[in-house]
């Protein structure tokens, strides 16, 4: 009885304390991580583009865009770059390739004070980490799919 | 001992006087840019304070202000009978890291962004029962340290929520006394004195773990202010005071949020503080320039607002008597992430002007 009466006194000032929060405004938000995504894959675009003029098929255009786009991001983040676009563009920034690689830069910079195995070693993944583990599990999961319909017929 | 300091339920008030005979500050770059910049006694451009690491910076930088504060009352190390030192990382190593070599007797101690309340509570406890002649305390707060001890690393491209508050890379440092600090004697050595204007602790009120329940960490002003309310309003009550018996009522880093929470909850308590509260993490950013959205916060918040802007103008007579209610968020990464609340503390010390014979 008593615990309920504080579940409830709990909620209300947690509803207060969200009333009184200024919050981000959202649908400026989205569009500067519409723009930011944007502008991001727009580049990719560009290179990818690029590559296949000079006469490589689509596969290696896309590991050069993806390797030149990463080396950017890493560059950027060292030199305190990348966060101010992550900053301006939320899950813009966040989202694509460039992304994930300024996580995994962040960390190695931030944990290279704590040696190169329990430091850089061990902490490179806190961010990237989870990203890595469920993407290969879903994409297990969606296999697993696929080879079920497969045998069913489904999908030829 | 026949005399009884206690009064109400949680405060004590010493019958003779606790002096705070020096207080010195250091600041970063960013902190230096802010409304207080002149009053900070040394602002270092280097964040790494000429360090490897973030977490050296900050213990030299706790060092350099205890260092400083001590050569300020005109004193050695030697003469520091004890230490009251915290700060935010685990384990509390800047404290541990940057004291040691000065070999002072020392304890180390954890209030999160209340830890200048408790160390200047417990150094005046120390004073008032006679237990030493001449007592440091010292706490310190580092952006880089703590963004990394309880959040993200500082290259990583995250949005911050309005009501984040921006940890302050400073550390604060007093040296409290039976006696008056004496009269300036060089330029090096300024004790806390103006005339014979000093600036004394007559209270204080110890703060209970308060905890709402909420879990935003990211929302620190929130999860303090209802225990800044119950120590602010236990402090009324011990010493039978209203609000108007104080110039002013510092709290430590409840921002922008907080202050609306803490003023709201007070006045259903029935006690009006609009008029005298303010908040060092308010005063130590202009939160429209410097991007620092609720406010500073920190031990180090506290601690260089106190040191820098307060205790010298409760010096001079500017002000009377206030309340100096650091606020202390008592979180850790590993609570955090198994979906604890973020229960706050607070700590009230009660600083009054007098005038030495």
């Amino acid at each position: 009885m008593a615990n309920t009466e504080q579940q409830k006194k709990q909620k209300q000032y947690e509803k207060y304390v969200k009333q009184v929060t200024p919050t981000h405004n959202l649908p400026l938000n989205m569009v500067k991580a519409f723009v930011t995504g944007g502008l991001i894959c727009v580049l990719g675009q560009v290179i990818l583009n690029f590559a296949k003029s000079r006469g490589l098929d689509t596969e290696m255009a896309g590991t050069w865009c993806s390797v030149i786009l990463i080396l950017l991001s890493v560059i950027l983040t060292g030199f305190n770059i990348y966060p101010k676009i992550g900053k301006f563009g939320g899950a813009g920034g966040l989202v694509p390739i460039t992304g994930f690689a300024n996580s995994v830069a962040a960390s190695a910079i931030e944990f290279k004070a704590e040696g190169q195995v329990f430091g850089i070693g061990c902490k490179i993944f806190t961010i990237a980490g989870p990203v890595i583990l469920y993407g290969i599990l879903s994409s297990w999961v969606l296999g697993i799919i696929y080879y079920v319909l497969k045998l069913m017929g489904v999908i030829s | 001992m026949s005399k009884k300091h206690t009064r109400g339920a949680a405060s004590i008030a010493f019958q003779e006087p606790v002096y705070i005979q020096s207080s010195a500050s250091i600041v970063s770059k960013k902190e230096g840019e802010g409304p207080l910049r002149d009053s900070f006694d040394m602002i270092c451009e280097d964040p790494m304070f000429g360090t490897k690491t973030w977490e050296a910076a900050e213990s030299t930088m706790q060092k350099e202000a205890a260092t400083l504060a001590i050569g300020k009352a005109g004193l050695k190390p030697k003469d520091i009978r004890m230490l009251f030192a915290g700060d935010l990382l685990a384990q509390t190593i800047a404290s541990s890291f940057g004291i040691a070599e000065m070999g002072i007797p020392f304890y180390g101690l954890y209030g999160a962004c209340s830890t200048m309340g408790e160390s200047l509570s417990l150094g005046a406890m120390a004073i008032a029962a006679g237990y030493g002649e001449h007592i440091l305390c010292a706490t310190s707060s580092h952006f880089a340290s703590a963004e990394k001890e309880f959040r993200f690393p500082l290259g990583y491209g995250n949005q911050r929520p309005f009501s984040a508050t921006w940890t302050v890379t400073g550390s604060g440092a007093c040296v409290l006394g039976s006696c008056p600090p004496p009269k300036s004697i060089s330029d090096k050595k300024l004790p806390l004195r103006v005339g014979n204007g000093c600036a004394v602790i007559t209270g204080i009120t110890t703060g209970k773990i308060m905890d709402y329940g909420l879990k935003d960490s990211l929302n620190m002003g929130g999860c303090m202010a209802p225990a800044a309310c119950d120590t602010i309003y236990q402090n009324l009550t011990d010493f039978a005071r209203s609000p108007s018996d104080y110039d002013y009522i510092f709290t430590g880093d409840l921002g922008v949020v907080g202050q609306k929470i803490l003023i709201d909850l007070l006045a259903d308590k029935g006690i009006d503080i609009r008029n005298v509260h303010d908040d060092c993490g308010l005063l130590i950013f202009d939160n429209e320039t410097q991007d620092t959205h609720a406010g500073g916060s920190g031990c180090g918040c506290s601690a260089t607002v106190l040191a820098s802007h307060i205790l010298p103008k409760i010096a001079a007579g500017e002000w009377k008597r206030i309340l100096f209610v650091p606020t202390g968020a008592l979180l850790s990464k590993v609570s955090f992430n198994e979906g604890e609340s973020v229960p706050g503390i607070a700590h009230a010390v009660v600083i009054e002007h007098v005038e030495a014979e």
